[in-house]
């Protein structure tokens, strides 16, 4: 218990600069909201960049926003590497969960769109054909 | 103390810590590990529903109500306005551990005191943006809002909406209660007399884990 407040020592050395990283960190998320604000609204009015690009940059400012609050703010990218792993290894089974249940809802909508009433017989009868080759 | 000594520390070798921080601390961290698990459910079952759909809404021509502003069309204004909120009441948060570092019982109050303020400004907007959301039809199980392309929606937009904010805004009140027990804790000298404010520190990272929620729900309702 005892080590982890024992940095009394050498704490306000580094918490006058520590203000200022605050500070930077605040301006840095609020400049990335509004540019993102900025884009969407670029977009409504002008019809600015096709909407899966400016989907793709909004998903890498919110990962970037992320990583600044947790890196800053909640202070791991000051932590050791062992907690910083054990936060964050786990967290790579987010890469797997988007991907697969993503491709999940998209292939239920395709097959919502092969199947829907009035979706031509053509289609099915050619399937069949095609698998003898 | 511990971080002196780099290079050749043993870790794993028993005696202290491996991962340099106190057990509640460490404790905090794996609790909102599992609540990012939590979120992280809701959002991607709300984007797999939205991914099997046709159609969806236009987040734009749902959420472009202002207080007071009437039926004027202004999309993004106010949401734009809770995350500002969030964003400095985070700022705050880290004030007061700064200030706990410093053992400055004063300065720690005052920044609790301005982050329960942010907290329950963002509470009371959120309350506002339901209720003109509930006046205007929607619900649990009510959708008043067309698609993009003019069919009616389904009612999976509303039922994930008010879900996953409803969940978030429940994590901000739970934030802003304990922060309130916290800074009567800081007033009473409770801290002072341990000899560290780290219960503040603790108390901060679920008030930025809860703004890094936003961050994301921010994106995936309003945004995308």
């Amino acid at each position: 218990m005892a080590h982890t407040h024992s940095a009394e020592g050498h704490e306000p050395a580094h918490v006058d600069s520590s203000t200022k990283t605050i500070w930077k960190t605040f301006w840095i998320l609020l400049g990335i909201t509004i540019f993102e604000v900025g884009l969407a609204f670029l977009h409504l009015e002008y019809n600015f960049m096709p909407r899966v690009a400016l989907n793709g940059i909004f998903i890498i400012l919110t990962i970037a926003k992320a990583f600044f609050i947790v890196a800053e703010f909640m202070h791991l990218g000051h932590e050791i590497k062992n907690l910083i792993m054990t936060i964050l290894l786990p967290l790579l089974l987010f890469v797997w969960f988007i991907i697969a249940f993503l491709y999940d809802g998209d292939s239920w909508k395709r097959l919502r769109d092969d199947l829907k009433p009035g979706t031509p017989v053509e289609k099915t009868l050619v399937a069949p054909a095609e698998s003898h080759h | 103390m511990d971080t002196a000594v780099t290079a050749k520390k043993k870790w794993w070798a028993g005696g202290y810590s491996p991962f340099n921080v106190s057990y509640g601390k460490l404790m905090m961290w794996y609790f909102l590990l599992s609540d990012a698990f939590t979120f992280g459910a809701l959002l991607i079952s709300y984007g797999t529903i939205r991914f099997s759909s046709p159609s969806w809404p236009d987040p734009n021509q749902v959420f472009k109500s202002f207080p007071g502003m009437g039926h004027a069309d202004l999309p993004l204004m106010f949401v734009s306005l809770m995350t500002f909120i969030l964003i400095m009441s985070s700022v705050t948060m880290v004030l007061a551990v700064h200030a706990g570092h410093m053992r400055d019982k004063k300065a720690v109050a005052k920044w609790l005191t301005w982050t329960i303020i942010g907290g329950l400004m963002f509470l009371s907007c959120q309350a506002w943006e339901w209720t003109h959301l509930y006046h205007e039809g929607a619900w649990w199980g009510r959708n008043p809002f067309a698609n993009v392309d003019g069919t009616a929606a389904s009612t999976n937009f509303t039922n994930f909406f008010f879900t996953i904010t409803g969940f978030h805004g429940l994590h901000v009140t739970s934030g802003v209660v304990l922060n309130i027990v916290i800074l009567a804790n800081v007033l009473k000298g409770t801290y002072e007399q341990r000899g560290h404010y780290e219960m503040v520190e603790k108390v901060g990272l679920y008030w930025h884990f809860v703004d890094l929620v936003w961050v994301f729900v921010f994106t995936c309702f309003y945004l995308l």
